[in-house]
Order: structure tokens, then sequence, then C-alpha cells
């Protein structure tokens, strides 16, 4: 067997050491469940850890399935746990669900179970995909594997941080409003939002349902496409979900000749810290020495996106988290007096605060006499959002940004303030609110921590982007290497104002 | 403004039990989400169709042809009390 590295093995060599012998499947989980052995101690990504279900299921590859095999056999998966796994315990790192054992599966997580994938655990993540640190996580706060002091970002914290640790080989992720792309970012992978109703939102617990989509996070733009093959697909059980126009193909671009990419002057507004905009620059001349041809254009809208954002979701989540009233599943308080009285307190006692606020402002927007000053209005400048991108797509092919306004932050230095952490997303909230898809990959460090670069798309421009985002890849040579230090807590130090352009 | 009164009237809407202390702060902080969003009053939007949806689909129906669905053992497992088959609840106030 050939020593591996579990930190840069991406899927693409680790399926060809498979399919030549050269490893087992049994051997290649182990290569992961050692490594979770090793940091989850520190890194506490994962939820669950099901080693016994995959040691069993890998040698089960090994032994029965040499003539049956799946085109993802035997490679080692991470499994956000806010989708339903049938007889595995399912969370949603709320308390509502501690002792919730899904009696189904989602339609995502089955059709790679289906092509034989071994499932590694669940992993952490804000409560309901709330948040952008998964320091809302109900159980365990995740830390970032490049400095332990530092978040992983979120919602898909423990997936992000679980793919850069080395935890695992690839995992899913969902996306409401950058909680995929923001973690991979601030983890230094590759993290993909595909197009709005691309991946069957069937068995993901719901946040907003017009805004949640499922991707992969993985170590390489390759990876991240064939986890997509398998992901993607029209499913009769999610009325929302539409087939692509083509399907996914895995990339293989070197140059980008010809490629129009717009750079939205707002974006770079948006307080960017210098040290991100020095490795946005970078990556932007990257770009135009592989041919591609770049241009500053205008989402005029964006500074609307964000206040938009914050009525929608909660608004959604405030109508979906409805359904956790201890009546068919989750928590139930101790000795009601009542039906009304166990709602109330069922719900008092299970959620955490930042789903409570969530809940109040959507229900306050829904709420007679605010409906069309809140709900009504953040719906027309969604519109509006729309357009910016509809306009701007017809001039340029993609959109360039950071995916970030700032590298990972001190854990607990944004709790205090809800409004500092939801500007984590300013970048990529205006995606979902389109409905795009957009990729972040990692295009350098600044003081040390990984700084992710966007790629945003037309609607079912997967192709595009995953082309434009392995050439670039290529071009940028970004080398993992998560240290797994600890800088301490305390105030985060700022970039020296010498390394690059300062950023308004 | 959003005030404790509003914050207490919602919460029962919203079938969430609050202590006084989070009524406080949860005043506090919706007060200031809510001044941030109330950006969007900046937009004359009058003449704008709104979004509520990003795909253009409409009335999507499958075969119509029966198929199993849950099974009532299933669908009761993770119920926190049962008696005769069904969800138990407690009696309405």
């Amino acid at each position: 067997m050939p020593t591996l590295d579990p930190v840069r093995l991406t899927a693409r060599e680790a399926k060809r050491l498979l399919v030549d012998g050269e490893i087992s499947a049994a051997e290649l989980a182990k290569v992961y469940l050692d490594q979770i052995s090793a940091v989850e101690a520190a890194v506490r990504a994962f939820i669950l850890v099901t080693a016994d279900n995959a040691a069993k299921y890998s040698t089960k590859v090994d032994r029965e399935m040499q003539a049956t095999r799946g085109p993802l056999a035997g490679l080692p998966i991470a499994i956000k746990d806010n989708m339903v796994t049938e007889g595995v315990t399912t969370t949603c790192a709320s308390r509502i669900l501690s002792n919730y054992m899904p009696v189904y599966t989602a339609t995502a997580v089955r059709q790679v179970w289906e092509d034989h994938v071994v499932m590694l655990g669940k992993t952490n993540l804000d409560e309901f995909a709330m948040g952008s640190s998964t320091e809302n996580s109900a159980y365990q706060t995740t830390r970032n594997p490049w400095d332990l002091a530092t978040v992983p970002g979120g919602s898909s914290g423990g997936s992000a941080a679980a793919v850069a640790a080395g935890e695992t080989l690839w995992a899913l992720g969902s996306d409401t409003g950058g909680s995929i792309r923001q973690p991979a970012a601030l983890c230094g992978v590759v993290g993909m939002k595909p197009t709005y109703g691309a991946v069957s939102r069937y068995g993901l617990i719901a946040f907003a349902s017009s805004l949640d989509q499922i991707g992969p996070l993985t170590r390489s733009v390759y990876d991240c496409a064939l986890l997509l093959q398998h992901l993607v697909g029209q499913d009769p059980k999610d009325s929302t979900s539409v087939a692509l126009p083509e399907p996914v193909t895995l990339p293989d671009a070197e140059r980008l000749d010809g490629l129009r990419v717009g750079i939205p002057s707002e974006y770079l507004a948006a307080g960017i810290e210098p040290g991100v905009r020095a490795r946005f620059d970078e990556t932007i001349a990257r770009l135009e020495e592989l041919g591609g041809r770049c241009t500053e254009i205008s989402l005029p809208h964006t500074e609307y996106a964000l206040p938009a954002y914050y009525i929608i979701a909660p608004a959604e989540a405030s109508a979906n988290l409805a359904r956790f009233d201890g009546v068919r599943y989750g928590h139930r308080c101790a000795e009601p007096v009542d039906l009304l009285d166990m709602y109330e307190r069922t719900r008092g006692e299970g959620f955490g605060p930042e789903v409570k606020r969530r809940i109040m402002i959507g229900t306050y927007a829904l709420s007679a006499g605010y409906y069309d000053a809140y709900y009504g209005r953040a719906q027309r400048v969604r519109t509006l959002v729309r357009r910016d991108f509809e306009q701007a797509f017809a001039g340029v092919d993609l959109i360039a940004s950071p995916t970030t306004p700032t590298v990972a932050f001190k854990a607990g230095s944004r709790t205090a303030d809800p409004l500092s952490m939801y500007v984590c997303d300013i970048c990529t909230i205006p995606v979902n609110l389109a409905g795009l898809p957009a990729i972040s990959i990692p295009c350098g460090l600044s003081d040390g921590l990984p700084v992710g670069f966007q790629l945003i798309g037309p609607a079912f421009s997967e192709n595009r982007i995953l082309q434009a985002a392995h050439a670039l890849e290529g071009a940028i040579g970004f080398e993992p290497a998560p240290t797994f230090r600890d800088s301490g807590a305390g105030e985060q130090a700022t970039e020296p104002a010498s390394s690059g352009e300062v950023a308004s | 403004m959003i005030g404790e009164d509003d914050v207490r009237y919602v919460a029962k809407l919203a079938r969430l039990r609050l202590e006084p202390d989070e009524v406080a702060r949860m005043t506090g902080e919706l007060a200031k989400i809510l001044a941030h969003i109330d950006k969007m009053s900046e937009l004359d939007v009058a003449a704008v169709p709104p979004t509520a949806h990003v795909l253009d689909v409409v009335n999507v129906a499958r075969e119509d042809r029966p198929q199993d669905g849950l099974s009532r053992a299933d669908a009761l497992r993770n119920a926190p009390a049962v008696s005769d088959d069904c969800f138990r609840v407690p009696r309405m106030g």
C-alpha cells in the first residue's frame, strides 16, 4: 500500500488507486478513520463518526462488490448533519432533534450511497444551517485546521474543516446564503453551490426553501465536478428540482482564452480586508495570463441584497420550522399543562438563540401590517438583484469576486453582534437570491490563513464555472498545509498594509 | 421601532416561549437588525414584480399512480408520545 497523505489526497487519485488495486477500500477508509482519531479532538468537525459502519461497508465493497462497484465505490465521504440518513441519527446541530432517527434518506445522499461511497459520519453545522461560523451548533464548536483559535466558517463548517483536516476525502454541504462557499474559503478547500434546482432538496432539513441547495466540498475542482455528477438530477420527490440541460463534465481546461470575466465594483467596496484583496488581485492577474479578459462591472443593488435576504430567509425559516412542535419527532418539554404550553415550551427549550432570532424576524415580517413593508418589499428587491446579474451576464461569461471579506476570524469574536456575523456573507448572498451557481476555490494565504476566490455563472453554467476554476487552480498551485496550530484567544492580528492595494 | 410588547406578541404568534431576559435581549437585537433591513425602503419598488422563486416551473405534478408512503410504524417511530397507533398530545387549553 502506498503512503497516503490524507490532507492532500484527491478523490481522483484515490479512485485511480482503488481501480488499479494499489489500495483497498478498507485501507482507504482506515486512512481517514486514523486521521479522525489523530485530529478530531482538536478540530471537532463531526457530530457523529460512523467508524464501525465505515470499516464494515468498505470491507464489503472490497469483498462482495468487485463486479458491481458503483462509480464512487470505496471513496470515503462526510455528510452535513442536516441531510437525513435512514438509521443514522440526524440532529441539524439542534437540541430539538437530539434523538431524531430518520426513517428515510435524502435523495442526494441516497444517490452517492447507491454509487457505494463509504460514509464516515455526520458533520457539525450552525443549528439548522443558520450562521457563518458553526458556533451556533448546540453540540460543539468546530475549529479551523489552519488555526484552531479561529472558526471554520459556516454553516457547513464541519464539512469544510473535515476536508481541510484530512478527516475525509470530500464532503456534502448545503448553501442558503454562502454556507458551502464561505467555509470552503475560510478552510482552504473547494466548495460549490449549484444552480437552484440542480440537486434535489428532498431530505435536506429545510431552512429557506427558495434558497437552499446541496453541493460538494472537495480538495480539487476536478473532485468537485466528479461528486457533482452524482448529486444532480430531477427528483419526483422535489418539485423544484430540474434536469440540467447538459451533463456535468470533468474539467480539463488549461487555458481560458477569450473568457470574459466581470469584476463587480460593489463587491470590492464591501469592506474587503487588504490581504484578501491582494490575493484576489493576484488571481485576476493569473486569469488574464491564462487568456481571460477581465472588466469592471456593476451590480448596483448589491447593498440591498443583505437586507432582502434577512427578510426572505427568516420568513421561509419561520414557516419551515413550525413543524418542530413536539408532536411527531424531536424534543418535547416535560409535563405540559396543555397543547399551547407544549408548543411554546418545547420550542423555547429546543431552539438556540440564533434560530429563535430568525424565527422572530420571519414571523414579524410575515405578520399582519408588516407583510408588504418587509416580505413584499424584499421579494421585489430580490427581482432587482436578479436583474443586476441578468444584465451583467449579457456582457460577461462569469463574475469573479473574493468569496468572503476576511480570512477566518477568532472564535467568539462575532457572536455578541448578529449583524457582524451576517456581513460575512455579503459576497455570497446575492448569488442565492438569484439562484445562480458559484464556486469558491483557495487562491492563497493572508496572515497564514486561506483566502477564497469566487466564480459566479449564469443559471446552469456549472461546466463553464468548473472549467475556469480548474484552469485557475492549476495556475494558482495552492498548497493545502493546515498547521493545526492554536494562535490563542484575543484580537486577531491585522494584515500589514504593505501587502497590496488597500480596499476602502 | 420594535418594543418588548411587540416581541412578546410575535413570540406568541411563533409559539415560542421566551424568558424575560430573552425578551429584553431580543428586543435590542431585533431593533438593530430591522434598522439594517430598513435600508430597503430607499428603493422605489412599486413597479417591480416580486420574485418568490427563481425557477420557471409551475404546477409540477407526478403521474397519478398510487405508491407507498411511510408506514404507520415508521411515521410514529420518532414520536415523543403514542397511544393507539396515533400521536398523543396534551388536551387543548
